[in-house]
C-alpha cells in the first residue's frame, strides 16, 4: 500500500481456527502523527455475516412481487397488500399510467390463496363493446350471427381465479350494468342464455382515469365504483417516490448491462443528476425504457447525459413535459390538497412529511423519525439538509 | 519407511491459505528422519479440490497447512491423511520441528 493513499477497503473472506470460512471486509488506513508523518497502517477485519443476513432481509424488504421501492408511500402499499390478498374483496387499483398496475393486480393474486387459479386479464379499452360483452361474458350458440358455438367468457374461465379488468374507465355502460349484476350476486348470463353460472371470481380493476369524475360527467355509473372500491389501492407516481428513482435506476441499470452483456460500470455524475431531476410523466415504465435506451446506446465505461434520450437533455422539451405531466396526468383519486402536493417536487413534499410528523411527535425526533420510518439518524441528516430545526 | 509430506507455500512461508496456494513443497523423509527428496510444484491454479487431488495421486501422508475449510480437512482426514493445519512460519523451521517431532496444530514460528 503506498504511503500516500487513502484508506482501502476491501471485500473477502479468512479462515478462522475452527477451519471456517467468513465473510469479512478488510480496512487498511494509514496512521499519521498530528505533523502528517507516516508512523504505520492500520488494518481491521470485520466479520460480515451479520450485515450479509441483514442485506438479505433489507433487499426483500424493498421488493414485493416484481416491485421494487422503499419509499414510505410503497412500504405503506407492500405491508397491505399481503392482507388484501387473503381476502375476497374487489379492489381497485387507481394510478397514472406506468405505475404498475398491472404488476399490483399479478402480486395480489399471486399472495391469496387463489394463486393455484387461473389469473385472468381484459382489456376493456381494447375491444369493441359488442365484442367485449361475448368475451366477458360468453356466448351460447347461435346467439348471433357466427356464434357457431357456445363460448363460455373471461369470467368463467377465471373460476377460482382472479379476473383483472384492466382500464375499467373504458368499460361501456350497457356493460357496466351487466358487471354491476355479477359483484351483486356472482352469477353471469352468457350472450343469448337464459341459464346463470355462479362463478366464483376475484375481482381486480384498474384505472388510470378519475372515476368520480367520469360518474359526475355521466359516463360511468354511480353506484359501480362502491362495488368496486371495496378495497382502493392508489399507486403514487414516481415522481412522488423521489429515493425511489435512484433504487429503480440501478436496478433496470443491472438488468440491462447484463441482459445486453455491457460492461459499463454506472451512470456519471451529470447523467445521474439529469435523470433524479426529471419529472417521469410516463412513471416506472418510462425510466425502464430511458435506462434501457441508454444502455444500448453507451459504448463507454459510464453513461453520460448524451446517451439519455435527447427529450431529456433538451430543457425546451424537458419544461414542455413537465407541463404535460401536471396538465394530463393528474392522479385520478386525490383532493384538491393531494393535487397541490403532486405539484411539488420530491424535496419539497419530504420537508412537508417531516415537519408534519415532528408536529404529530410534539417535536420529538426519534418519534417523528418512527413516524416516518426512518431511522433517528436519517431525520436529522435530513433535517439538515433541508434546514428545518425543530 | 519413507513419509510424504507436503507443505502449501507463500513464497518462503507455509501458504496462510491452503485452497489459495499455488505452490507446495513435497519432502519425502526416510525412516531415520533424514530428508531424502524434496522438491516444489507449481501449480497452475489455486483450488482446493486439485490440491487435494494431488495429495492422493502422490501418496502424501502428512500436510501441514495453514487455513484449511472443514470440507477439505475432514476429506484429507477420512482418506487417512494427517493434517497439521493453523500453521504459520517459514516453511524450513516449520520443517526442522516436524522432523524433531515437536510441531503442533496451531504452531506459530515467525
Amino acid at each position: 500500500m503506498p504511503e500516500e493513499s487513502e484508506p482501502t477497503c476491501l471485500e473477502g473472506n479468512i479462515i478462522n481456527r475452527d477451519s471456517k470460512k467468513i465473510p469479512v471486509r478488510i480496512t487498511f488506513a494509514p496512521v499519521r502523527s498530528l505533523d502528517g508523518k507516516l508512523l504505520g497502517f492500520l488494518e481491521t477485519v470485520e466479520d460480515t455475516r451479520v450485515l450479509q443476513e441483514l442485506s438479505k432481509k433489507i433487499v426483500q424488504a424493498y421488493s414485493f412481487g416484481d416491485f421494487i421501492a422503499r419509499s414510505p408511500q410503497m412500504e405503506r402499499i407492500f405491508q397491505i397488500l399481503p392482507v388484501i390478498g387473503q381476502t375476497h374483496s374487489s379492489v381497485l387499483i387507481t394510478g397514472e399510467t406506468g405505475t404498475g398496475k398491472d404488476l399490483l393486480a399479478e402480486a395480489i393474486h399471486q399472495t391469496s390463496n387463489r394463486n393455484k387459479g387461473p389469473f385472468i386479464k381484459v382489456n376493456c379499452g381494447a375491444l369493441p363493446e359488442t365484442l367485449l360483452e361475448s368475451e366477458l361474458f360468453g356466448h351460447q350458440k347461435g346467439a348471433f350471427t357466427g356464434a357457431v358455438e357456445n363460448k363460455p367468457g373471461r369470467f368463467r374461465l377465471a373460476h377460482n381465479g382472479t379476473l383483472y379488468l384492466i382500464e375499467i374507465g373504458d368499460l361501456p355502460l350497457a356493460l357496466q350494468v351487466k358487471l354491476l349484476t355479477f359483484l351483486d350476486d356472482k352469477i353471469i348470463y352468457p350472450l343469448g342464455s337464459t341459464k346463470g353460472y355462479q362463478v366464483d371470481v376475484r375481482m381486480i380493476a384498474a384505472t388510470h382515469r378519475n372515476l368520480e369524475l367520469m360518474v359526475r360527467e355521466g359516463l360511468f355509473r354511480e353506484d359501480l365504483p362502491f362495488r368496486l372500491n371495496v378495497v382502493r389501492i392508489h399507486l403514487p407516481p414516481l415522481r412522488e417516490r423521489g429515493e425511489d428513482i435512484r433504487l429503480l435506476l440501478d436496478h433496470f441499470f443491472h438488468t440491462f448491462t447484463s441482459r445486453f452483456g455491457k460492461r459499463i460500470r454506472g451512470f456519471s455524475n451529470k447523467a445521474l443528476r439529469i435523470l433524479l431531476e426529471y419529472q417521469y410523466p410516463g412513471n416506472v415504465r418510462e425510466l425502464r425504457n430511458i435506462v434501457e435506451y441508454a444502455v444500448n446506446i453507451c459504448l463507454e465505461e459510464q453513461i453520460q447525459p448524451e446517451h439519455l434520450p435527447a427529450y431529456l437533455t433538451d430543457i425546451e422539451s424537458w419544461n414542455r413535459v413537465e407541463s404535460g405531466a401536471e396538465h394530463q396526468t393528474a392522479p385520478p383519486s386525490q383532493t384538491d390538497q393531494e393535487d397541490g402536493e403532486a405539484n411539488l417536487n420530491w424535496a419539497a413534499i419530504e420537508r412537508k412529511m417531516i415537519i408534519e410528523a415532528l408536529v404529530k411527535a410534539k417535536g420529538r425526533r426519534s418519534k417523528a423519525a418512527a413516524l416516518l420510518g426512518w431511522g433517528r439518524s436519517t431525520l436529522w441528516r435530513k433535517m439538515k439538509q433541508f434546514g428545518i430545526d425543530a | 519407511m519413507t513419509r510424504k509430506v507436503l507443505i502449501p507455500l507463500y513464497g518462503n512461508d507455509v501458504a496462510p491459505r491452503f485452497d489459495l496456494a499455488t505452490e507446495v513443497l513435497i519432502v519425502s523423509i526416510g525412516a531415520d528422519d533424514v530428508v531424502e527428496d524434496e522438491r516444489t510444484v507449481v501449480l497452475p491454479h489455486a483450488s482446493a479440490e486439485d490440491l487435494c487431488h494431488l495429495i492422493l495421486t502422490e501418496n502424501i501422508g502428512v500436510v501441514i497447512c495453514g487455513g484449511i475449510e472443514e470440507e477439505y480437512y475432514r476429506y484429507l482426514k477420512w482418506k487417512k491423511v494427517t493434517v497439521l493445519d493453523s500453521v504459520m512460519g517459514p516453511f524450513d523451521r516449520v520443517l526442522e520441528r516436524f522432523e524433531e517431532g515437536r510441531l503442533r496444530e496451531g504452531n506459530i514460528l515467525f
